[in-house]
């Protein structure tokens, strides 16, 4: 019987707790941003200016953008989408997804190939990729994941595509790369210049020459059924701004030039 | 299109037959062995048996991948020794299916088992047969509807199996992506068609496996 009565309570308070968020939404306190996992530190300062400005709170939800894309087909009540890829952007435009007078164009990056620190074997061209040292090269689900779907195209391009196929390794966002590398799971794979800040000490890199990149530009816009949608606009202004563009090139991003 | 639906379909269908053969044999071993005898340690090491069941997969995978992968204390003896590599391959899945499938085999075998009256294995014995032979013709016939209720659970928990084996086995089309990852990358990616196809197919599987095992099981046992 006592057992019956504490689950009641618990139960009761589960469900109780459930309402407290939605008060904090209608009173406009909070904004829901998702951002590419690459751009985790970069927002987590603007969202630190944010709030000092406004009052209002950022919370993020970081992922794959083409997970983050999925989620506002599927009804996630967001405020603000940043896309590290502009195709997930243009799938949600087609359908009518987001606000178009908001998307802009925010930041660039480059894709650049890592390896474990000290892997001995000497690297001086993407071809080197299909040395036999390298059993394992770990890159984003270029499904899901753009700067995978990037790093096909690369690949694609020098015909590397097919002949690596078999090493290569899906994984579902491109810190998992880093960590894999790290870790020396994988002995090679592709992550953003951004991704590697602060960490040059623990892997080796190599950068992709920039004619041989694709544009990578990063897009952010306001949803359609966005509540905030001024808040929301307001923080596209701050990334946007000089202050928010010192803060994204501090991170290791690029000047949305297209 | 095909390719992306029978690949799936083959290597969960395989990865679930071989985990359940290799987790019915242990499975049985060991339950048997705790239900039986008695030794030190015996209540720590049946919770250590257990321990998958309460465990998230992730949780699982994230043990596995340090115990296994290559800088792991197994993965790297396999690596230096053999030059074996299970991470990132099919072996990997089978692995992860049989860590989180394995406690359901044990536990309920080893139900069964416990609930064989003891007074006919004395019987056996004194009638002159062995251990061995008793296990065979005594125990593992009166136990085998508790037996085979736990390869049933330990398929079908193979089948869905999805977070442990993101981790140790990748996902990899054409090499390691078992239907569980590639519903959920078709839904990510939004390939909506291939997403619905590959339910469809798992559902009904599952379905038709379990049926057939049920029937099997009422002609069986009674």
């Amino acid at each position: 019987m006592t057992w019956l009565v504490i689950l009641t309570i618990v139960a009761g308070f589960s469900i109780q707790s459930f309402y407290l968020p939605s008060k904090a939404w209608s009173g406009q306190r909070e904004l829901l941003v998702s951002a590419a996992v690459s751009l985790k530190e970069a927002f987590e300062e603007l969202a630190i200016i944010f709030k000092n400005k406004y009052g209002v709170k950022i919370i993020f939800n970081l992922g794959a953008s083409g997970l983050l894309q999925r989620q506002i087909e599927f009804g996630a009540s967001v405020d603000v989408f940043a896309s590290a890829g502009e195709n997930q952007m243009d799938i949600l435009q087609s359908k009518g997804l987001i606000v178009e007078e908001t998307r802009k164009d925010f930041a660039s990056n480059a894709l650049v190939i890592v390896k474990p620190k000290n892997f001995a074997v000497d690297f001086s061209s993407i071809h080197d990729l299909q040395k036999k040292e390298f059993k394992i090269i770990a890159i984003g689900n270029p499904a899901t994941v753009p700067a995978g779907y990037y790093t096909k195209i690369i690949l694609d391009q020098k015909d590397l595509w097919e002949k690596l196929r078999s090493k290569l390794l899906y994984t579902e966002n491109v810190q998992h790369v880093l960590t894999y590398i790290k870790r020396g799971e994988a002995d090679a794979g592709f992550v953003y210049r951004s991704d590697l800040l602060g960490k040059e000490n623990t892997l080796d890199q190599y950068m992709i020459p920039v004619d041989s990149q694709p544009p990578i530009v990063y897009p952010i816009a306001v949803t359609r059924y966005s509540s905030a949608s001024e808040m929301g606009q307001a923080f596209i202004a701050l990334v946007r701004s000089e202050l928010g563009q010192k803060i994204l090139l501090k991170h290791g991003f690029g000047v949305p030039e297209k | 299109m095909m390719e992306e639906i029978w690949f799936p379909l083959k290597l969960s269908l395989w990865v679930s037959f071989l985990a359940t053969i290799l987790v019915g044999i242990s499975g049985i071993f060991l339950a048997y062995l705790f239900a039986t005898k008695k030794f030190m340690g015996k209540n720590i090491l049946d919770a250590l048996l257990t321990i998958p069941i309460i465990l998230p997969p992730t949780v699982i995978g994230y043990f596995l991948l340090l115990i296994f992968g290559r800088n792991g204390i197994v993965g790297k003896l396999l690596l230096n020794a053999a030059g074996i590599s299970l991470i990132f391959t099919w072996k990997a899945a089978v692995l992860a299916a049989v860590v989180v499938s394995f406690p359901l085999m044990y536990k309920t075998s080893k139900a069964a088992i416990e609930s064989v009256d003891r007074d006919f294995l004395h019987a056996s014995y004194t009638l002159g047969h062995s251990q061995m032979g008793t296990f065979f013709r005594i125990v593992l016939p009166l136990a085998k509807k508790g037996i085979l209720a736990g390869l049933i659970l330990s398929f079908a928990r193979s089948m869905g199996e999805f977070g442990a084996t993101l981790m140790i086995a990748g996902n990899i089309p054409g090499k390691t992506e078992t239907m569980s990852l590639a519903i959920y990358t078709a839904t990510n990616s939004g390939r909506e068609l291939q997403a619905n196809i590959l339910v469809a197919i798992l559902t009904g599987v599952s379905v038709l496996v379990l049926y057939l095992i049920q029937k099997q099981g009422a002609i069986v046992g009674r």
